[in-house]
């Protein structure tokens, strides 16, 4: 098990530092240049008026002119110093920044997660235990068209209905929780709904296929042949074994709210890292975009990298392997 | 002698989308107390669906219509199949092996726990107690270091193994009657003769009965004191071992018994004959025999009068046949 | 003696026929697997009607999708224009008509993309082994290691949009699923002894994966494409919405979807209407995909 752990581990790092080096590289050939942007004052007509010493100086500024491994490299280092640079386009530290922005993210992020996750399998139990009743049909209908609509769209519907027509929340925008809690919570329940249906359908689906594998499986007869009482049978026979598929994908189910936090945070205006994200891809701002790929790509790698421990440790399998 | 299991006239039928499959149609059995009797037939006809009937864990699309199951005094079929009575019966007076060990036992339970949860449930032992009782059941089926192997999951056992835990399961309460499905068809033939063996020893010794269902005949020659024979879900013939094997009466147990070969014959001695024709679908049964088809014996009368019932042919011998033929 | 076998031969086989239950030939079985379930034939339905309108865009749509019309922008819905008019005057439903075709393309082109590459690498790992396959596996790995939504969102917003950018950078991320489906596979089919056979006949290479591997890891290849165009036009409606996806004055829905956010207390169709139409669209072929799937092999339910 742990020789299991640790290499999981060395591949994550590796696979970041892969990662890194690919959209380093990527951000560097693209066609553009966020440095004459900024130069120019973002106007374009003062693109051509940009004059090509002090272009020199600014390139040399910014370390720009380095060849790019030592660029990445020296990127590397002052990462791990905790430095990440300076946003070329708001010329704050973009370590600021995201100390700013993150929190945010993460907090809208977690509720969604457990939100979708618990929601998804309680359903996903439900329909496979009252398999063929109307409820199942019922739900599984719901889950399937859940799994249709787009996040953003979804966003804006409940604007729509919810603020427009029946003015019961605020359209938009971001509190502090700790500031103040009820108006924080009024403005969140839109985004992490708008992102959570999507969630619990797709994990009631798995659950619900999962779940019903594992009812059919041999060992389960065994139990009611002992004469076990359903409830019992559930739990410890049933369920003890189809969370083990549940769990592969809880990584990729964070994965899948992370990105949907890109989308809500441009509806409903919320200052979060998703945004920050998306406007510096547009403004080509290289330093908060590789940012941000490192810090995304860590949390996906190291949440796959839990998910491969807990799903080793609960299946002996592979825990005495 | 007592008999302590009495099958009358079990009527199983699935509802499946090809149309009504009854799987059992008017099975009768009986078992006495201490007796090993062997259920046998080939596949589909009906065995398994049987003594999965008696134990009540027939499920959808499959329901039991007809027939009465009296175990102890008791019609089993009054009681709910998920009912408090049937659960109080099942996995303690009544239990079950079955054909595949490799996925008959729950991958992320410990073998004490598969072992002690029939305890704690039926005979209320405590944690301790009952882990202990664990381990000497072990021991009596005979895996070897039981004491600190209690405490691994089915994966670190072998298949044999395996079996022997759903053994030691199925006696853990000292049941009334052991119903083994296919018990040794899944595993290698030292291990089928080790095990059965071991079934033979521990319910003689224990004066449980016990069922064994199989298509086997080699498996209850040897240790089933009574046979009925299986076909498209009704019994055609029911005797004591000595008369099945020596003295066979219905067509189709004289044409199984001619298809496999038999210990101490001389090799090219008897041609083996194998039975013509296929098993038939249990969707369309026609009102005749459902052998006649593949019947080397039959006559007119088969052709035109429904199934025949059982009537006896000698001491506690049975056949479900018109004809009666002498064979050695 | 070689009379007695044939004619047991002869009598088994008679009486086989007659009493054998039914064959009922392998097609027939999957269509009513498929269309017995209503919901997969409802899903079969859209997809074959969104195809329709794509094809037939031009004899369906009342007006050109792209021409503006200043003195009728922002119009609700009437007889004229089914569902109103947009900022700059062009009606709305010929342009959700027209967009059906540029979702469908995005769609099928990156799928099949995806599937495509996704397949031949699969294969090859799964056939040659040793350090091809352990290559190709790394190389999935780093894929499915970054969020989809990140990997799409860098192409796409770094090359700036349009459609074939959108086409890569959605398949580009499909692709290490596919390949290790057909992976997983080949690898099962591999251990099957008519491969075994094929090699001890002398068959090559390439004719052993066409031939034996492929055909018997096609079903769970249909499975993957139906589902996989779903997910594709999601992800392209989010990327038009946030602008690096189909560039104006293409109609594209999540482009549509954008443009209205603007007017949604006036013109809640503008937004609302595009929506209605992603979700029609996924839901077809997701159906077509659980449809194909229980159809092909039931056993698949709990894998895919």
């Amino acid at each position: 098990m742990t020789a299991y752990i640790i290499r999981r581990a060395i591949i994550g790092v590796i696979i970041l530092i892969l990662v890194t080096m690919i959209v380093f590289l990527f951000m560097r050939l693209l066609p553009g240049d966020p440095l004459i942007v900024y130069m120019a004052g973002y106007d374009i007509n003062r693109v051509n008026s940009v004059g090509p010493a002090q272009y020199q100086a600014m390139l040399h500024f910014w370390g720009l002119d380095r060849p790019i491994p030592v660029q990445y490299i020296d990127w590397l280092g002052k990462i791990f110093r905790g430095d990440m640079g300076k946003s070329i386009k708001l010329q704050e530290d973009i370590g600021v920044l995201i100390a700013e922005r993150m929190p945010r993210t993460a907090y809208i992020g977690i509720i969604t997660f457990i939100i979708g996750t618990v929601g998804g399998i309680v359903v996903g139990i439900i329909c496979a235990l009252r398999r063929g009743s109307w409820m199942d049909n019922v739900l599984t209908t719901i889950s399937n068209i859940g799994m249709t609509i787009p996040t953003f769209w979804l966003g804006i519907l409940l604007i729509y209905f919810i603020s427009y027509k029946l003015g019961w929340l605020p359209t938009s925008g971001w509190t502090n929780p700790f500031e103040d809690f009820w108006m924080s919570t009024k403005q969140l329940i839109m985004p992490i709904l708008s992102v959570a249906v999507g969630s619990i359908a797709g994990m009631a689906r798995l659950t619900r296929s999962c779940m019903l594998e594992v009812m059919r499986a041999d060992y389960v007869r065994t139990a009611w042949a002992k004469g076990l009482q359903e409830r019992v049978i559930v739990v410890r026979h049933q369920l003890k074994n189809a969370i083990i598929p549940i769990v592969t994908v809880l990584g990729g189910a964070l994965g899948g709210i992370l990105g949907g936090s890109v989308f809500i945070e441009t509806v409903f205006a919320i200052p979060g890292m998703g945004r920050l994200m998306t406007t510096a891809i547009f403004d080509q701002d290289y330093q908060i975009v590789q940012a941000g790929v490192l810090l995304f790509g860590a949390i996906i790698i190291f949440s796959n990298l839990a998910v491969d421990i807990i799903w080793g440790w609960l299946d002996p399998r592979i825990r005495l392997a | 002698m007592t008999s302590i299991l009495d099958v009358e006239n079990l009527k199983t039928y699935f509802k499946t989308e090809y149309g009504l499959v009854k799987a059992a149609d008017g099975v009768s059995f009986h078992v006495n107390q201490g007796e090993i009797i062997g259920l046998v037939g080939e596949s589909g006809c009906g065995k398994s669906v049987s003594i999965l009937s008696v134990m009540q864990l027939i499920q959808k699309p499959g329901e039991i219509v007809d027939g009465k199951i009296i175990f102890n005094g008791q019609d089993l079929r009054k009681y709910r199949s998920n009912g408090p009575e049937m659960r109080a019966i099942r996995g303690s007076k009544m239990t079950m092996i079955f054909q595949e060990p490799m996925t008959s036992l729950n991958p992320v339970l410990t073998i004490c726990r598969q072992v002690t949860e029939s305890l704690e449930l039926h005979l209320d032992m405590d944690r301790q107690a009952a882990r202990e009782r664990a381990i000497e059941l072990l021991k009596m089926v005979g895996v070897p270091d039981a004491a600190s192997r209690v405490d691994d999951y089915p994966h670190q056992f072998s298949g044999g193994m395996r079996q022997r835990v759903m053994i030691a399961m199925a006696l853990s309460c000292n049941p009334m009657i052991i119903f083994a499905d296919e018990p040794t068809t899944a595993v290698d033939v030292t291990t089928q003769a080790q095990l059965l063996e071991l079934m033979k020893d521990l319910v003689t010794r224990l004066n449980t009965s016990l069922v064994i269902v199989t298509h086997n005949l080699g498996v209850v020659a040897r240790y089933a004191q009574r046979i009925y024979v299986m076909y498209a879900g009704r019994i055609i013939e029911s005797g004591l071992s000595e008369d099945i094997f020596g003295h066979p009466h219905h067509p189709y147990t004289i044409g199984l018994l001619h298809s496999v070969p038999r210990l101490g014959e001389k090799h090219g001695s008897r041609k083996l004959i194998p039975i013509d024709g296929m098993p038939p679908d249990l969707i369309n049964m026609p009102p005749t025999c459902a052998f006649l088809p593949r019947c080397t014996y039959k006559v007119e009368k088969c052709q035109k009068e429904p199934w025949p019932a059982l009537r006896a042919v000698g001491d506690q011998h049975y056949i479900s046949c018109y004809v009666d033929i002498r064979e050695k | 003696m070689a009379d007695d076998i044939e004619k047991t031969a002869k009598n088994n086989d008679a009486i086989g026929a007659a009493m054998a239950p039914p064959r009922h030939s392998e097609w027939r079985r999957i269509s009513r697997v498929f269309f017995g379930r209503k919901l997969y034939a409802i899903g079969f339905a859209i997809c074959v009607l969104l195809i329709i309108v794509a094809i037939f865009a031009p004899w369906i749509a009342t007006h050109d999708p792209l021409k503006t019309d200043l003195r009728h922008k922002l119009e609700q819905p009437s007889w004229t224009h089914l569902l109103g008019t947009d900022s700059v005057g062009r009606d709305t439903f010929s342009r959700i008509v027209y967009g059906t075709r540029t979702s469908l393309l995005i769609g099928f082109t990156a799928v099949f993309a995806s599937a495509m590459a996704g397949t031949l690498m699969g294969l090859a790992a799964a056939y040659f082994g040793g350090w091809v396959f352990a290559i190709i596996m790394r190389f999935t790995d780093a894929i499915m290691a970054l969020p989809g939504i990140i990997l799409v969102l860098l192409i796409a917003g770094l090359a700036g949009g349009g459609i074939p950018v959108v086409i890569f950078a959605l398949g580009f991320g499909g692709i290490a699923g596919m390949c290790r489906m057909m992976c997983g596979q080949a690898l099962s089919v591999k251990q099957n002894d008519y491969v075994l056979a094929g090699r001890a006949i002398g068959m090559s290479d390439w004719r052993m994966m066409l031939t034996q591997i492929f055909p018997n890891a096609f079903p769970p290849l249909m499975v993957g494409i139906t589902m996989g165009i779903g997910g594709v036009v999601l992800g392209e409606a989010g990327l038009s919405f946030l602008g690096i996806g189909v560039m104006p004055p293409t109609p594209s829905w999540g482009g549509m979807v954008n443009n209205g956010q603007s007017y949604l207390l006036t013109n809640p169709i503008l937004s609302l209407a595009p929506g209605v139409a992603i979700m029609l669209l996924v839901f077809g072929f997701n159906m077509l995909g659980d449809g194909v799937r229980d159809a092909v092999d039931p056993k698949l339910r709990g894998v895919l």
